[in-house]
């Protein structure tokens, strides 16, 4: 069936196909509708879930933290200063392995309060041990949801699945609503292997040694380096049933390319347009969108990069003292496997429209240049 | 009941593989007889205890229990935090230096 819905309403839709049990928000700004809908649906009985209010998002992360350990599926959606209270839960969660989805509307940082796009809350999270999916359309983040849920109940692994403020979150597209039959021959009920009970009573995240801590964070990471080919496997099962291929990246126009531009989120379908209107000028021009940010695959990056002549990354965040984090994270990927030239852009912080132009400034640098002589290149900064 | 309680041992896994995957007691937690902890112990004069109840209610680890209503303390359990004695509106419950 499909639906005209907003990119909200796509992660509720996408949790109620995933019969999630328990939910638990904090329902004031930074929340979205995202939790509004599921809330209706718990009301009318539509979804058969348990929602919890609490007071606070490091609260909701902590409710869902003791549902999944009680076995059950659980869902819950925040942003911006909302993930930013969560932080300590999150490592909580991962720690305990506990596959929690949790949906995230990437909105910029306060001070100043922003209710607009950017990716410095879910990019300061990267290091809790959770997996990281950044969306490019609404019809993404509801297939995520349930892919999501797949992969983190395999490997106890808990998954953000991330989208930008307004240009995705209050965007209206048509969404195919996929048939609940079918989601759930693709997703069967969470069986966890240990869990919260008094029939097997055990006592969790207690005081560990050094004789063992070491060993538990070995094995989160050994579980991390097998997403990658997982998210391929599960993203193939979800074409076979329902037409659409979820991957690790998204590449457009990558064989012939001498310049590739690597984005994340919605500014990769405008990196097409601009695609589009520079190959019609000559320019062999191509777009690797990165969709699993965490745990990186590398293999495929390395694969299709090594193949241009220069890269392009461009970044909608910051990290203070550094560069662009995505420009991190490519040339570290690229580090001992090639030697092509890769720039680093940032643009569009706090929701500042990143538009095909701005696409096309960027081209017109990296065409001008041969060397990288600065760790940041800005576009649009008034001046 | 109190028979079947076995010890907690220290279990030091050789190798990960052994593991579980997640931080996690390998079995229930009443075999973790956290009475090792103490280093004082409460000790009741029950001539002049008025059972109140009072210690039962405060203790922090459920180590006091009324049998034949009079408090008994669990040692295996209790850790000696002296809440009991500190509350025992008959202050008959006094703290002793536990000896090993």
């Amino acid at each position: 069936m499909k639906k005209v819905i907003m990119g909200n309403h796509a992660l509720s839709y996408g949790a109620m196909l995933a019969r999630v049990q328990v939910i638990s928000a904090y329902p004031i700004t930074p929340q979205t509708q995202v939790v509004e809908l599921l809330s209706e649906m718990c009301a009318s009985k539509v979804l058969d879930a348990q929602f919890i209010k609490v007071e606070s998002e490091h609260s909701a992360m902590a409710a869902l933290i003791g549902a999944s350990l009680a076995g059950a599926r659980t869902f819950t959606a925040t942003s911006a200063q909302g993930l930013a209270l969560m932080h300590e839960l999150l490592h909580w969660a991962s720690g305990a392995r506990l596959p929690i989805v949790m949906g995230n509307i990437n909105r910029a940082m306060a001070p100043g309060w922003s209710i607009w796009s950017d990716q410095n809350d879910s990019l300061s999270q990267r290091d809790t041990g959770w997996m990281q999916f950044y969306c490019a359309n609404n019809q993404e983040v509801l297939d995520s949801v349930i892919q999501a849920f797949k992969v983190a109940e395999r490997f106890y692994i808990p998954a953000m699945i991330i989208l930008d403020a307004f240009s995705l979150s209050h965007t209206y597209e048509v969404v195919d609503i996929p048939d609940q039959a079918l989601v759930d021959t693709y997703l069967p009920p969470f069986q966890p292997a240990f869990r919260l009970t008094p029939d097997d009573p055990h006592a969790f995240g207690g005081l560990t040694s050094p004789d063992h801590y070491f060993e538990l964070r070995y094995k989160l990471q050994k579980a991390m380096e097998k997403v990658p080919e997982a998210v391929e496997e599960t993203g193939r099962e979800y074409e076979k049933l329902f037409g659409r291929y979820l991957g690790t990246v998204d590449g457009y126009c990558l064989d012939d390319a001498d310049i590739i531009l690597v984005t994340s989120g919605t500014a990769g379908s405008t990196a097409r347009v601009a695609v589009d209107n520079l190959r019609k000028k000559g320019k062999a021009i191509g777009n690797l969108r990165i969709r699993l940010f965490r745990p990186f695959p590398f293999k495929i990056v390395r694969q299709l990069l090594r193949r241009a002549k220069k890269v392009a990354v461009v970044d909608r965040n910051i990290s203070y003292g550094h560069h662009g984090i995505f420009y991190q994270e490519i040339k570290s990927a690229l580090y001992g496997f090639s030697s092509i030239p890769v720039f680093g852009f940032i643009a569009g912080l706090g929701g500042r429209d990143i538009t095909p132009e701005t696409f096309e400034e960027i081209v017109d640098y990296t065409l001008s240049h041969e060397t990288v002589d600065s760790e940041i290149i800005w576009i649009g900064v008034k001046k | 009941m109190k028979e079947k309680r076995r010890k907690a041992q220290k279990i030091i896994f050789n190798s990960e593989k052994e593991m579980p995957i997640a931080p996690m007691s390998l079995g229930s937690m009443t075999f973790n007889l956290t009475g090792a902890w103490r280093n004082i112990r409460p000790v009741i004069d029950l001539d002049n205890c008025l059972q109140c109840g009072i210690c039962w209610k405060f203790c922090p680890d459920t180590a006091i229990l009324i049998e034949n209503e009079y408090p008994v303390i669990d040692y295996d359990y209790c850790k000696g935090c002296g809440l009991c004695a500190e509350e025992c509106p008959a202050k008959c419950i006094t703290m002793e230096e536990e000896i090993r």
